[in-house]
């Protein structure tokens, strides 16, 4: 097990450092003078060249990307290029929100997409599967601007129950801001929904056939008890993995869901970062949310270790 | 020694599991389909009984019947099953599960699969205890340790702890064994609770079973394929074939005085370790199962019986009691007996290969194979020291022209790693491998073509040696081009020539590999390597996945086609019989070394090798008379990574003499001029130790008595 | 290790205990022709039949799309970037079906002609990552070693970036254009199918027959393509289906951002984007293009689905 720990965690950590170098490449890859692309061509050529010399650019490209990577490992973020302001602080302030709203989807969507798996895995192929399959299969596929502009069109404009625009104040307390927060919650759970729902009926239908449970059913136990300890233990496991692989999408759901609704998160500053080409900016949000996710996905691998006797007892 | 022949039950009292006309449909796409029909059985007390048939004969879904566990789309449309009275196919399904695992409890095949991989073994029987015996968790924990005390776990404490993945296939059969006889059922059901296991753990998991049963007194339906292991275990036993019952009686009565034509195939097909393919061919029994689809309307073996009548082909035959207690489906069974050729083959003279010092053609000098333990690029940063796995660390094996040379073994033991160096499919780390006088390159991608022509393999499973896209045509076909000299335009007629040489239809090189059965497609797999027209053929567990009479008939095969070819054999098997029957040399491998090597006969002959000998009193013979010496390995093969130090075999070995085993190597004694055993026991004490290791007790009319 | 031996008669419990009949001749020749397993001509009928329906709509609507892509701009009422400022706003009336756009513009005729630029965009970007994936796959699957172990650790960093995020950063940086979003979007699929592609070919690899045929003497182009590819073919349809799916996602995702192909182009994405302020008072210049992606994503999603369980033996449970 502490074998299978610092591997994974070795591991992930190459990973970041790898997915690093990805993002500062990609965000340097411009045609032509990045400095002059950043400006726009009616900068003046001094102009240029002080932003030349603030993001270092006249030195090589790897001492630049080292130079990079170990103030954004020692916190110094820099200073973006629109407001000027700390990088960090604006980062972290919106991160809080977005992980207030990811928590919320996630609390949301996990506990239902297992249940609506269980569901149809135990009435496999008949009706009630049949339904929860085709609506899993639609969830899965429905953008979040599609679902987010139903879901406003419908519970905020025409039955007014919840606001339709979650622009709130970056520093609201969570209690005021929960009204806010559901209508985006729901429009990023649906989709991860329907994938948690898809991988839990699989692996629970797996479990379903396997060899043990019929031994199971055939020792007489309760029905419950079978299912419970004998299909969930085993069918659940995976899920966690399913999980964290999911988080991928929960990024790119918030990313748009955000700015359906205006909610300031981590995805609209990035899309506003995008937009404005500040480039510190988007280097900033990119690695913290390279992290979140590289991290989510050990946690999943650690969890899965624990619930795991093959992992936790090796060595 | 094991009792066979316990007393005939009494048929006065009352069965514990009374079957009366059971048939079960199962409703697919074509159709319903009649796959058990009008089956009776009865078991008592104490009794157990052996089911047996070929795949597809229903077994399985007997016992799923008995338990009305049927797949959905199944379903009992006939008889009754009535248990001790109590009549099952009308409890309600929530009395039913109450029944399940107090008054019947089940024994599945794969143990490994049968163990929840994410329980602790301990709870896995103490569950059982709480819910039928109302027992709470400490009792429940108590009696689960007892069991595993009863199946002859040593430290039960430790074992109640552990996971399945910690617990070899043996030990796991236990554990389902205790979890079985926790609650004392009346009825007990055993699906094939060995085939997944080696032969020496299946003999201790037999031993086992024998034992508890006499002690617990449970009326047993076992089910399996072998009919060594009903030989050896059951008390009676009921042939089922495509769903209905040919042959039923008390063990001896059928295995001695065979009443239905069907039994009489079934056992000519199992080779014996006593007889080699130069004293006998084994029997063949034509055609195939027929399809539940398409049932013949008179007796369902008429369209396979070389001595079926018209009146066979018209009318459904009764079950007829024959002698007491034995009953056969057959019309004409006053005849059986008379025709114990009944599916003999055409007696061809065999040729035997040429004497001992005829040519080499293979000579394997040391191989080894070490697999490096270590994870890949960046894995292999963070791992400790690389360890190795000695797959085969130092084999040497002769093959002489026209000869087989057959090598058995537990699995594990590194028999296939071996095969696959000689065929270069693994690179051996050392050694010396000649064919025919030329070294040979260690890797197949630096043998020219016209060695490679020289060796070809048979694989082990079917499904996976035929590439599914292509026709079997274009899979006879390719090596011809690649290797062969024939001209494209003859490809076709050489395919239709290998096909009939397989005894295939010639049609069937249109066919793709889904449209064959297990045994079309080994034979299709036999030609594709012979179209090479090789020098040496590498069978590899060629049969080991099909069943007893298609075994038969690819054995017969195998045989005759080296008759008229000449080409050597290098055979692999775990099954010792086989072996013996095909191979005219033979070596027993054990954790990657040999241990005995010598001509077939000899080997299976004492002195053995500790472990040859332990291998054969292990093998489940289908004959009530052979008596076994029982000795038993203990434990597992271990692993091939920390091989134990002095004679690898002294973990396990019965007959180890002390000290000298654990720290020196054994050297290698001569026994005959060909026959050498590697063992610190002097040759003349294992002589007197392995006496009467095989005993024939039969009167003996012309047949073979005495010693082995 | 050592390969399995010495198991005899190892049937799972839980196949089925019905004995394996051959298939009949007709669907034999049909798998045959097709070059696809025989589960595939089993379970066609299946497919047409009331079975699945939801992959019958599914395909129907992937063929509706298809058709509308060929002869939309032929038959589109108006051009799609014709402005009529006086005619802004209009809601959906026999001149003009789908209303007009804060343009003036007509909806019906953009999302007509949007579907030909989606589909284009989707399917080039979903082909590019299906070669690429393939090729990969492929070569890092059958040779292994080194180059695979390379391969695979690229393929891991890749994935380790959420894609919507690396392909904003990606388009962010070399601006958004048709052409830049088709190859971003072929770049980022690339690791989900080569990783599809290689567990196959990883377990195609040790089959029996491909070693028969190292055993002649075969080279390592015709293993791979001669024996190895066609089984291939199935899983990597199903997955090409798939990743057709998810790149129309993404293309809208990124359109309705603005951070993909830029206006006047009828990209639905776009259009719900740019209109998002008009929404109140005029809902249809949102919902059409916005319906439209939805029955297409979920379309295709349902297809890919029907194709998973007609080609995958097992698929009906996978996923």
């Amino acid at each position: 097990m502490t074998t299978y720990l610092v591997r994974r965690f070795a591991f992930i950590l190459l990973t970041i450092i790898a997915a690093s170098l990805v993002i500062f490449v990609a965000t340097r890859m411009m045609p032509g003078d990045v400095a002059r692309v950043m400006l726009g061509q009616f900068a003046t050529d001094q102009a240029v060249e002080n932003l030349r010399e603030e993001l270092g650019l006249n030195r090589p490209a790897h001492v630049q990307y080292l130079d990079w990577l170990i103030h954004f490992l020692t916190g110094d973020w820099g200073v973006s290029l629109v407001n000027r302001l700390e990088v960090r602080g604006m980062v972290l302030q919106r991160l809080g929100n977005s992980l207030k709203l990811a928590a919320l989807s996630l609390g949301i969507y996990v506990p239902l997409g297992i249940l609506l798996g269980v569901v149809a895995a135990l009435n496999r192929e008949g009706p009630v599967d049949q339904a929860i399959s085709g609506l899993s299969m639609a969830l899965v596929g429905l953008p979040e601007f599609v679902t987010g502009l139903v879901l406003i069109a419908f519970v905020a404009i025409s039955w007014r129950l919840l606001p339709a625009n979650s622009s709130i104040d970056p520093d609201t307390p969570l209690r005021e801001a929960f009204k806010y927060l559901i209508l985006p919650a729901i429009t990023v759970s649906l989709t991860s929904l329907g994938y948690i729902a898809r991988m839990t009926r699989a692996s629970t239908i797996n479990v379903l056939r396997a060899d043990y449970v019929r031994a199971a059913e055939l020792k007489g136990l309760p029905r419950r008890q079978v299912l419970l300890k004998h299909v969930l233990r085993n069918s659940l496991l995976p899920t966690v993995t399913v999980v964290a692989m999911g988080i991928g999408w929960l990024i790119g759901g918030l990313i748009v869901t955000e700015s359906v609704y205006g909610y300031p998160g981590l995805g609209r500053l990035l899309v506003y970062g995008i937009q404005r080409r500040d480039l510190i900016l988007v280097q900033a949000v990119s690695m913290v949310i390279v992290t979140i996710y590289s991290f989510s996905n050990l946690v999943a691998d650690i969890l899965y270790g624990v619930l795991n006797p093959r992992i936790r007892l090796a060595d | 020694m094991m009792s066979n022949g316990v007393a005939p039950p009494s048929q006065s009292t009352e069965p514990v599991l009374q079957v009366t006309d059971l048939s079960v449909v199962y409703n697919t796409e074509k159709g319903p389909l009649p796959a058990v029909r009008h089956v009776s059985l009865r078991i008592g007390q104490g009794e157990i009984y052996g089911l047996v048939g070929e795949s597809g004969s229903g077994k399985t879904t007997v016992a799923r019947a008995v338990v009305r566990y049927l797949p959905a789309n199944g379903a009992v449309s006939g008889g009754s099953v009535l248990l001790n009275k109590l009549d099952l196919m009308g409890l309600s399904p929530v009395q039913m599960r109450r029944v399940w695992g107090s008054q019947i409890t089940m024994v599945h095949q794969d143990p490994s699969a049968a163990v929840n991989p994410s329980i602790p073994i301990g709870e896995q029987i103490a569950e059982v205890a709480r819910v039928h015996l109302g027992m709470d968790r400490r009792q429940a924990r108590e009696k689960a340790l007892q069991m595993l005390n009863q199946v002859g776990m040593s430290d039960p404490e430790a074992v109640a702890g552990r996971y399945a993945h910690q617990l070899s296939g043996g030990m796991l059969q236990r554990v389902l064994i205790a979890t079985a006889l926790t609650t004392n059922p009346q009825l007990l059901i055993m699906d094939e609770p060995t085939t997944a296991l080696d032969v020496t753990t299946e003999a201790v998991i037999l031993d086992l079973v024998h034992d508890l049963l006499e002690q617990y007194q449970t009326a047993v339906l076992y089910i399996t394929h072998n009919l060594g292991v009903v030989a050896r275990i059951a008390t009676r036993v009921g042939v089922l074939y495509a769903g209905e019952l040919m042959e039923e009686g008390a063990v001896p009565d059928v295995f001695k005085r065979k009443l239905h034509p069907y039994t009489l195939g079934l056992l000519g097909c199992v080779p014996r370790v006593d007889i080699s393919k130069h004293d006998v061919e084994l029997n063949t029994i034509p055609g195939s199962i027929p399809p539940l689809d398409g049932l013949p309307s008179g007796c369902i073996f008429a369209p396979r019986c070389p001595m079926a009548e018209d009146a066979c082909r018209l009318e459904h035959p009764t079950q007829v009691e024959a002698e007491p207690g034995h009953l056969t489906a057959c019309r004409r069974w006053q005849a059986v007996p008379r025709l114990p050729d009944l599916f003999a083959a055409p007696q061809s003279e065999i040729e035997r290969g040429e004497t001992p010092e005829g040519s080499l053609v293979l000579d394997a000098r040391n191989v080894a194979k070490h697999f490096k333990l270590r994870g890949m690029g960046v894995a292999a940063l963070w791992r400790r020291g690389p360890s190795e796995l000695r797959a085969v660390d130092d084999i040497s094996i002769r093959v002489r022209k026209g000869h087989t040379m057959g090598i058995v073994g537990e699995s594990g033991c590194g028999k296939t790693t071996f095969a696959r160096c000689v065929a270069g499919l693994v690179e051996a780390s050392c050694g010396e491998m000649i064919l025919e006088g030329e070294p040979l390159a260690y890797s197949v991608a630096h043998r020219p073509l016209s060695v490679l022509r020289k060796i070809q393999m048979v694989f082990q499973n079917p499904d996976a040696s035929l590439n599914p896209q292509l026709s079997v045509g274009a899979c006879i076909g390719r090596p011809l081009i690649m290797l062969g000299d024939t001209p494209r335009n003859q490809v076709g007629q050489r395919v239709r020539d290998l096909l009939r040489a397989v005894n295939l239809p010639e049609a069937y090189a249109d066919r793709l590999p889904h449209e064959l059965s297990g045994g079309e497609k080994q034979r299709v797999a036999i030609a594709r390597a012979l179209a090479a027209n090789p020098t040496l053929m590498i069978c590899d567990e060629p049969i080991s996945s099909l069943d007893v009479s298609v075994q038969a008939s690819l054995m017969n095969l195998l045989v005759r086609l080296q008759g008229a070819q000449g080409t050597s054999y290098l055979f692999i098997s775990h099954d010792l019989a086989a072996v013996r029957h095909v191979s005219d040399w033979i070596a027993v491998v054990y954790l990657g070394r040999l241990w005995e090597v010598g001509p077939a006969e000899e080997v299976f002959s004492p002195p053995f090798h500790p472990y040859t000998e332990a291998l054969l009193s292990a093998l489940p013979i289908p004959d009530p008379d052979v008596r076994q010496k029982r000795i038993r390995l203990l434990g597992s093969v271990p692993s091939a990574v920390h091989i134990p130090p002095g004679c690898r075999f002294h973990t396990r070995c019965p007959h180890k003499i002390g000290a000298v085993c654990e720290t020196e190597e054994p050297a290698w004694q001569n026994v005959a001029r060909y026959h050498s055993i590697c063992c610190h026991i002097p040759v003349d004490e294992l002589c007197d130790l392995q006496r009467h290791l095989l005993r024939v007790e039969r009167p003996a009319p012309g047949g073979k008595e005495g010693e082995r | 290790m050592e390969p399995k031996e010495g198991r005899t008669h190892s049937k799972r419990g839980s196949s089925s205990p019905i004995v394996e009949r051959p298939a009949s001749r007709a669907t034999a020749v049909w798998s045959r022709l097709r070059n696809v397993p025989r589960t595939a001509g089993r379970n066609l009928p299946r497919l047409a039949g009331r079975r699945q329906p939801a992959a019958v709509m599914g395909f129907g609507i992937m063929l509706f799309f298809v058709v509308m892509a060929v002869v939309g701009p032929l038959v589109a009422p108006y051009g799609y970037a014709a402005q009529a400022i006086s005619n802004r706003l209009h809601a959906p009336s026999g001149q003009h079906w789908f209303g007009t756009d804060q343009y003036g513009r007509d909806i019906f005729s953009r999302v007509l002609v949007g579907s030909r630029h989606v589909l284009v965009v989707a399917g080039s970007g979903a082909l590019i990552a299906v070669l690429m994936g393939l090729t990969l796959g492929l070569v890092s699957g059958y040779f292994g070693g080194l180059l695979d172990e390379v391969i695979m650790r690229l393929m891991d960093v890749l994935l380790s970036i959420p894609p919507l995020l690396l392909a904003m950063v990606i388009l962010g940086t070399v601006g958004p254009s048709r052409a830049n979003v088709i190859l971003v979007v072929g770049f980022l699929y690339i690791p989900m199918v080569a990783r599809v592609v290689r567990s196959v070919v990883l377990d195609l690899k040790t089959r029996e027959f491909v070693e028969a045929a190292r055993l002649r003497g075969e080279r390592s182009h015709y293993i791979m393509f001669r024996e190895i590819l066609p089984s291939v073919l199935p899983p990597l349809a199903v997955e090409a289906s798939m990743r057709f799916s998810y790149a129309i996602f993404l293309v809208a995702s990124l359109g309705f951002l603005g951070l993909g192909v830029q206006p006047p182009t009828p990209d639905w994405g776009l259009m719900v984007g740019e209109a998002r302020t008009w929404f109140a008072q005029a809902p249809w210049v949102l919902l059409f293009p916005a319906g439209a992606v939805a029955l297409l994503v979920v379309g295709v999603g349902f297809a890919s689905d029907g194709l998973r369980r007609m080609l995958l033996p097992g698929g009906a449970s996978q996923l």
